[in-house]
């Protein structure tokens, strides 16, 4: 398959940027949309040009690293995909595929496609844990957990940190990343003591980072590599009120 | 120089508890006053630095990644053993010690193994605690599943994402110190250079990958939790950033480095499709507790695979090892597929796979259970090769997918170099020859929880430092010599980018190196790996400068220290004259093909120490003892 790719470049973060035509031809329909990239790489190495700097690490959705606005979709059009999950057999033959990096002030762009996400680290170091020191934890199956709300707690659990979320927004907002992690730890009998204190730190940051708040847009799940319902927002934000309440 | 593996006297049960109670301690009120860089925030890293500051010491952070939650450990699926017995099936700390030392092929030390089994169960408790969402039955307590080399019910699970749910539990417990400030967190450094200072490990160099500065950081002590060095072989599945960097720099300023050639390869892995391909991608093990794995009979066979009758089909782990069947350990199954695969009878497009079936299961137990039990490795699959597993069975075949090896560390888990002390994948301690699933996620964490928490103290408490800055000699000179080489690499100016070079080094390791190993093809390895060295250094295409983020220089540095590391790779396997775990040595085998150890001669953990570029490295030699499990041929059948 043959493609022309329309890509972001940006020196640095003072940079102001443009997009950049390139063609790459051959493609397999099996290859991946960052194996199609590596493939641009190497031309450009052997063309003398900078490549295309993009953060990827495990190529198999999990670690949340890569993350690309793919003809203006977060992670493309398919469902429940990451980048690295993205195949080229997914595009038709000689189409022109326009590839940008998260846009959200709260991520600001380092290079190329790579962006700053630790403003969600300062979120979970605000509160997104349980604190229990190591050594003191009693035997685990003192603790039942409904099977119900285990599941539920897994289905947040099982978000990878991509920002797909506040990238798809038209507000940048965090709020499901945030509520992933509120509702998983609420949703556990371990979470309870830290409860109330959480979720109001963790929206507190939140807000201090930058990220706007949820008008029910629901990009954020439909762009989501993980599927994770924006449930977790309506119970994130009965949580904020509660704990303000009380 | 004499290994000592400092294990403590007594029976094999109160070694740990005697050792512990013999430890030096650091009053409290004293540990604000010591200092730790710990690299890598894998499970290991992110645990033990987690826990070093809950002590109260002083912690540097490090990773190459933007945030501690990206490390590999990420990406383990199945799950993690510990001998609970809740499932009321016959589990004992014993059995899991057992299992263990069995599964490694008897080349691994008592000692350690003992106490992994015996702080394994620890694991589960903290784990829970912090809020990992474990696998749970409808009275809701924890559900288990069982893996390889056990025939007991112990691995804890997390659905598929066992490996993505602890290190976020381990990440977790670092922020709130990151938060507190317990924890200083660097993102985005590259651990380029041990720092030795009046012979204890002082400190690191790193390049800041953002900004192209290189950078020193100095501390009492430097753990490395930098993980394996798979990579090597460029196709693996591991991690595209993986890499091996820190512990060769490690090795070639002291620290040996133990059984480079003990290598896994993963039985079930989805096959390679085209020279595009820039890494495998893993179908977790646990699908092995439900899928059947079989070929056809006749060579050739290109009927799809629901025509082919029971009768026409090969059960072939079935029909071997009747009483672990499709569960037996890695290095077993993965032999075993590219033995029947050589003699012609895989399956695919390449003829280089074999079937991994859940028709009976879905006839057994419906669609819904397989979906609930393992749904997002089936998407996976589906979504890599466009094919329905749930219709048609899945294609596998084996892939390099964790490293036994790594460097040499005694029972506190030190490196030959004082002070520098080595935890998870990137020590070589616990699987012997071959690792267990499950297994992996239990060290990262019983070094990091558990066991370097105590070692380290001692540590502290019996060595007298001399203060000491960034603009001690030793620092200065390696920041001269780091420098220097980043500017070597970007002035080669050759025609190949790197990327290339390193996958003719992967194709040499693969083709000499990999699952059947022989005198013949690894002397080849060992005429051609200097050969790609020496077409490394003359011709590969670096682009870029050093003072900004360059992805191609970050890549070149690694993979100059891949090539390095897969000559002492090929260097041990061909030392090695026995077979043991993921060690297959064609030479030494049984009639029946399983692996034919030689305990006379190699009860041993190579240690190799570095004694200069382009001279063979030394071997040192830990005898292995057996007390309590006596080396038996190991049998699965």
């Amino acid at each position: 398959m043959n493609f022309t790719l329309k890509i972001w470049r940006q020196k640095n973060q003072k940079d102001e940027g443009r997009f950049e035509t390139y063609e790459v031809k051959n493609i397999s329909p099996d290859a991946s949309f960052l194996e199609m990239l590596d493939i641009l790489n190497n031309q450009l190495v052997l063309e003398n040009c900078d490549p295309v700097a993009f953060d990827h690490d495990c190529r198999e959705g999990i670690c949340g690293s890569c993350g690309m606005m793919i003809n203006g979709r977060a992670h493309g059009k398919g469902r429940k995909q990451a980048t690295c999950d993205v195949r080229m057999r997914s595009f038709t033959d000689g189409e022109t595929i326009t590839v940008e990096p998260w846009r959200a002030n709260p991520f600001p762009v380092i290079k190329d496609l790579i962006v700053d996400r630790s403003a969600f680290d300062r979120i979970m170091q605000a509160g997104g844990f349980i604190s229990v020191r190591t050594g003191s934890a009693p035997d685990a199956n003192s603790i039942p957990v409904c099977k119900d709300n285990a599941e539920e707690a897994m289905d947040a659990a099982a978000c990878i940190g991509c920002g797909a979320c506040v990238a798809a927004c038209p507000n940048s907002s965090a709020m499901l990343f945030v509520a992933a992690k509120v509702s998983q730890l609420a949703l556990l009998p371990q979470g309870q003591p830290e409860r109330k204190e959480r979720v109001q730190r963790m929206i507190t940051q939140m807000d201090k980072e930058g990220f706007g708040n949820c008008s029910n847009n629901y990009a954020c799940e439909a762009e989501c590599p993980k599927g994770i319902s924006v449930m977790h927002i309506a119970r994130l934000n009965r949580e904020f009120l509660t704990a303000k309440l009380t | 120089m004499k290994l000592d593996p400092k294990i403590p006297e007594g029976p094999i049960e109160k070694k740990w508890s005697s050792h512990r109670f013999n430890m030096k301690l650091v009053n409290p009120a004293n540990r604000r006053k010591y200092s730790v860089i710990v690299i890598g925030t894998g499970l290991a890293g992110a645990s033990a630095a987690a826990s070093l500051a809950e002590l109260g010491y002083k912690v540097i952070s490090i990773s190459y990644h933007e945030s501690p939650r990206r490390a590999h450990s990420i990406a383990a699926q199945g799950g993690i053993n510990a001998p609970k017995n809740y499932a009321n099936d016959g589990d004992s700390v014993y059995r899991l010690f057992y299992d263990t030392l069995k599964g490694g092929d008897y080349r691994a030390r008592e000692a350690n193994v003992y106490r992994l089994a015996e702080v394994s169960g620890n694991i589960i408790d903290q784990c829970v605690a912090q809020g990992v969402p474990f696998g749970r039955d409808y009275a809701g307590y924890l559900d288990m599943r069982s893996f390889g080399g056990a025939q007991v019910s112990r691995t804890f699970y997390a659905r598929g994402q066992t490996g993505q749910q602890l290190l976020l539990g381990a990440y977790s417990t670092l922020s709130r110190h990151i938060g507190a400030g317990t924890v200083k967190f660097f993102d985005r450094r590259e651990m380029l250079e041990l720092v030795v200072a009046d012979g204890i490990a002082r400190g690191v160099i790193c390049r800041n990958l953002r900004t192209g500065a290189i950078e020193s950081y100095v501390a009492d002590a430097v753990v490395l939790a930098t993980g394996g060095y798979g990579n090597t072989f460029y196709l693996s599945t591991m991690a595209k950033a993986s890499n091996a960097t820190a512990i060769w720099r490690a090795y070639k300023k002291g620290a040996f480095f133990a059984n480079p050639c003990f290598t896994q390869i993963h039985p079930t892995c989805i096959p390679v499709s085209g020279d595009y391909q820039s890494k495998l991608t893993l179908m977790s093990e646990s699908l092995r507790n439900d899928g059947r794995i079989w070929v056809p009979k006749k060579p050739g066979d290109l009927r799809i695979p629901s025509q082919i009758p029971e009768e026409e089909r090969d059960y072939y782990l079935e029909r071997l090892y009747p009483s672990f069947g499709n569960l037996v350990p890695r290095d077993v199954a993965s032999r075993r597929a590219k033995e029947i695969c050589d003699k012609g009878l895989g399956v695919g497009k390449t003829s280089m796979a074999v079937y991994l079936d859940f028709a009976d299961a879905i006839k057994r137990n419906g669609k819904n259970w397989i979906e609930e039990k393992y749904g997002n490795l089936f998407d996976m699959y589906h979504e890599i090769t466009a094919e329905d597993p749930y219709a048609n069975p899945m294609r596998i075949y084996p892939a390099v997918h964790y490293t036994m090896g790594g460097l040499w560390v005694d029972y506190n888990l030190m490196s030959t170099i004082p002070g520098l002390f080595v935890i998870g994948e990137a020590n070589f301690s616990d699987h012997g020859a071959n690792r267990l699933g499950a297994s992996a996620l239990m060290q990262g964490l019983a070094d990091g929880y558990f066991i370097l928490p105590y070692t380290l103290s001692d540590y502290f408490g019996r060595t007298k430092f001399s203060s000491l800055a960034t603009n001690h000699p030793e620092f200065v000179k390696a920041n001269k010599r780091i420098s220097e080489e980043t500017e070597k690499l970007l002035a080669i100016k050759g025609k190949q980018p790197v990327n290339e070079i390193h996958k003719k080094l992967g194709k040499v390791m693969w083709d000499f190196a990999g699952m059947g190993r022989n005198e013949k093809g690894l002397k080849k390895a060992l005429k051609l790996i200097p050969e790609i060295k020496k077409e490394f250094w003359s011709d590969a295409k670096v682009t870029g400068d050093s003072d900004n983020l360059n992805i191609e220089l970050e890549k070149a540095g690694r993979i100059a220290d891949f090539i390095e590391l897969a000559e002492l790779l090929a260097f041990d396997a061909l030392h090695r004259k026995e077979s043991c775990g993921g060690h297959f040595r064609e030479e030494y085998q049984t009639p029946e093909g399983e692996a034919l150890r030689d305990d006379k001669k190699f009860a041993y953990a190579a240690a190799w120490e570095y004694i200069g570029d382009g001279k063979n490295p030394k071997l040192n030699k830990e005898q292995l003892t057996f007390e309590y499990v006596k080396p038996a041929v190991r049998s699965y059948k």
